[in-house]
C-alpha cells in the first residue's frame, strides 16, 4: 500500500504514527510546504514571547522520525488527479502516486483587505517564518497597531509587548471576543492588557495602512482618526485550505466534508485537521475545529481507517486551554453565541461548537478567577475557567461524559451560588466508589 | 475560591517526592515543548505528554519546574502508591 499526506503538521504526523500501528512496510510519504516541517504551531505563542528558542519548537529529532519510516518531501501540491491517483507539484517536480491520499493541509489567516495590506510590516501568524519576521521587526519596530479577535490577536498583542514594543490593540466592537467570552470575562482579560501597557481602542476599523518610502507608517480608522505605528499584525480569522480539494472536485463546505471515518466522498482520499469539516453529534451540523487535540485524534482515526482498520472519529466536546492576557483560560464546551465583528468565520484555537446557545448560565467570580457553567436540563454544556485551574479537569470530565447534574442542578441556579465549592463536591462523590 | 478537601489531593512536591510522579494530561497538550526546556535534568517531558505517560524517569527529582512553567495546565504531581489514601 503506498500512503501519501499532504500536509506536515500533527494530523499528519498522528495519521503517520496511526499508519504504521498497522502497516510496518507500506510506503509513507508526507509532503510539507512549510519549510521548517512538523512543529508545534501553537508553541508559536511562547516563541512570541521569549518563553522559548525556536528550536524548542520541534517535537521530533530527526531519530524519531527516521523510526517512522517514511518520506519527507518538500514542495506544494497543486493537482489531485483522482481518476489516475496522481499529485501534481508547483515547479516541475515529478508526479507522485497514491492507493489513500490524506488531506491535512490546515487553514490560513484571513488576508487584511485593505489599502497598504500588502506592505512589509504587515504582517500576520500562520508559520514559524511569520513569528520570525514578527520577531525582527518588534526588534526594530516602536509601536505596533493589532488587528482581530480570538487568542491569536492576544498572542501577537502579548509577544509584541513582550519586547517591548508599545501596542494599540484595534476592536470593531466593544469588547474583546464577544461571541465566547461574556462581558465580565472581557472586561478582565481588557483590564489586565492595559495594565500590561497596551492602548485598546473600541468601535475601531481600520481602512487603510499608511507608508512612507515603502514602510508602514500608521492606520487610518473609518473615523478618521491616524494612529502612528511602525508595524500592523493582524489575526481576522482563518479559513480551511480547501483549495486542492475543490479543484478535485471533492465535497467542500467550509471546510473538506468527510464522513466518521474522516474520509471524504472519494473512498481513497481522506481528510484531518483544520481543513477537515467533521461531523459533530451533539448539535448534529458538519463544524470545523482548529485544535490541536482534534486534529491529532482526526489525524490518527485518519491513518488508521487509510491502513485498513475501520476507526470511528466521535467528535468529542470541543476543548481549549489557552492563556489570556497571562491568566490561563480552560473552555469547554458550549459558551458563547452569535458573531464577533473582530472575526470573520473561525480563529486559530477555536471551535465552531463554542458558539451554540446555551440553556442557562451560572458564574461565580473572585479577584481574577472566573467560573461559568452554561446548564443544561440533566447535563452542564459547557464551562469556562479562568484563572485558577484547579476545577478545570472535573469540568472537562463532567462535561464530556455527559454526566448527569440532576442533584446539584437546582444548588447551581440558587442566587449567589457558590458554582465552585458545589462542582467540587459534586466531583468528589462522583468519584468515590460506592 | 476556597474549594474542598478533594483538591487537597493536588499535593505539592514536598508531599510526592518519595512517592509520586509528573503526570500528563496530553488533551490539554500542544507539544510547545516548555516542560522540556525548562528541564534542568534534560528529561523530554513533552514525549510523556504525547504518549499520556507518567514521567517515571529514574533521574526525575520533581523539582516542578515543567509542573509550574506549562502554560495550558498539562502537567500535574500525582501520588503514584496505591496504599496512600486519595491515591490514584
Amino acid at each position: 500500500m503506498n500512503y501519501v499526506i499532504i500536509g506536515c503538521g500533527v494530523a499528519g504526523i498522528a495519521a503517520i504514527e496511526a499508519i504504521r500501528s498497522v502497516d510496518k512496510t507500506g510506503g509513507i510519504v508526507m509532503i510539507g510546504d512549510d519549510p521548517h516541517g512538523f512543529y508545534s504551531r501553537p508553541g508559536l505563542a511562547y516563541y512570541l514571547t521569549g518563553e522559548l528558542h525556536d528550536k524548542a519548537l520541534f517535537p521530533r529529532t530527526s531519530d524519531d522520525l527516521r523510526k517512522l519510516n517514511f518520506n519527507y518531501v518538500k514542495g506544494r501540491v497543486t493537482r489531485i488527479l483522482r481518476d489516475r491517483h496522481l499529485l501534481e507539484f508547483a515547479a516541475g517536480q515529478a508526479p507522485l502516486s497514491y492507493d489513500r491520499l490524506l488531506i491535512a493541509v490546515g487553514a490560513q489567516a484571513m488576508p487584511l483587505e485593505v489599502p497598504g495590506a500588502d506592505l512589509e510590516g504587515v504582517l500576520k501568524l500562520d508559520h514559524m517564518e511569520d513569528a520570525k519576521r514578527i520577531l525582527k521587526f518588534a526588534r526594530r519596530g516602536r509601536t505596533a497597531v493589532v488587528v482581530g479577535g480570538g487568542i491569536t490577536a492576544l498572542e501577537l498583542v502579548e509577544g509584541l509587548v513582550s519586547h517591548g514594543v508599545k501596542v494599540h490593540y484595534l476592536l470593531r466592537g466593544d469588547r474583546y471576543w464577544s461571541n465566547v467570552l461574556d462581558e465580565q470575562e472581557s472586561r478582565i482579560v481588557e483590564h489586565r492588557l492595559r495594565e500590561e501597557g497596551v492602548k485598546l481602542h473600541f468601535h475601531a476599523e481600520v481602512i487603510e495602512v499608511a507608508d512612507r518610502n515603502g514602510k508602514v507608517s500608521g492606520v487610518r480608522l473609518l473615523t478618521g482618526e491616524f494612529l502612528k505605528c511602525d508595524l500592523v499584525a493582524y489575526a481576522i480569522g482563518i479559513r480551511a485550505r480547501t483549495d486542492l480539494a475543490k479543484q478535485a472536485g471533492l465535497a467542500i463546505d467550509r471546510g473538506i466534508l468527510v464522513n466518521e471515518y474522516l474520509q471524504t466522498n472519494d473512498p481513497a482520499i481522506f481528510a484531518a485537521g483544520d481543513v477537515a469539516q467533521v461531523y459533530d453529534p451533539r448539535s448534529k451540523r458538519s463544524v470545523l475545529d482548529s485544535l490541536w487535540g482534534p486534529a491529532r485524534q482526526q489525524g490518527h482515526a485518519a491513518g488508521l481507517n487509510m491502513a485498513g482498520k475501520p476507526f470511528a472519529y466521535i467528535k468529542a466536546v470541543p476543548f481549549n486551554v489557552t492563556r489570556l492576557a497571562g491568566l490561563t483560560t480552560t473552555i469547554i464546551g458550549t459558551v458563547g453565541r452569535g458573531r464577533d465583528d473582530d472575526l470573520v468565520g473561525i480563529a486559530r484555537g477555536d471551535s465552531e461548537t463554542w458558539r451554540q446557545l446555551p440553556e442557562c448560565m451560572v458564574a461565580q467570580t473572585g479577584e481574577v478567577n472566573r467560573l461559568r457553567l452554561l446548564i443544561g436540563e440533566k447535563i452542564l454544556l459547557g464551562a469556562i475557567v479562568i484563572g485558577d485551574q484547579k476545577l478545570s479537569y472535573p469540568l472537562e470530565k463532567i462535561i464530556s461524559g455527559n454526566m448527569d447534574i440532576s442533584l446539584i442542578r437546582e444548588k447551581l441556579l440558587m442566587p449567589n451560588a457558590k458554582v465552585g465549592d458545589i462542582v467540587a463536591e459534586f466531583w468528589t462523590g462522583a468519584r468515590i466508589p460506592h | 475560591m476556597g474549594f474542598l478537601t478533594f483538591f487537597k489531593r493536588d499535593a505539592d512536591k514536598h508531599t510526592v517526592l518519595a512517592s509520586g510522579h509528573v503526570v500528563p494530561d496530553s488533551a490539554r497538550c500542544v507539544q510547545c515543548g516548555i516542560c522540556t526546556y525548562n528541564c534542568p535534568i534534560g528529561i523530554d517531558v513533552r514525549a510523556h505528554a504525547w504518549r499520556g505517560v507518567p514521567v517515571v524517569h529514574s533521574q526525575c527529582i520533581t523539582c516542578g519546574e515543567c509542573v509550574a512553567r506549562c502554560p495550558r495546565g498539562v502537567l500535574r504531581f500525582e501520588q503514584t502508591d496505591l496504599f496512600t489514601k486519595g491515591g490514584e
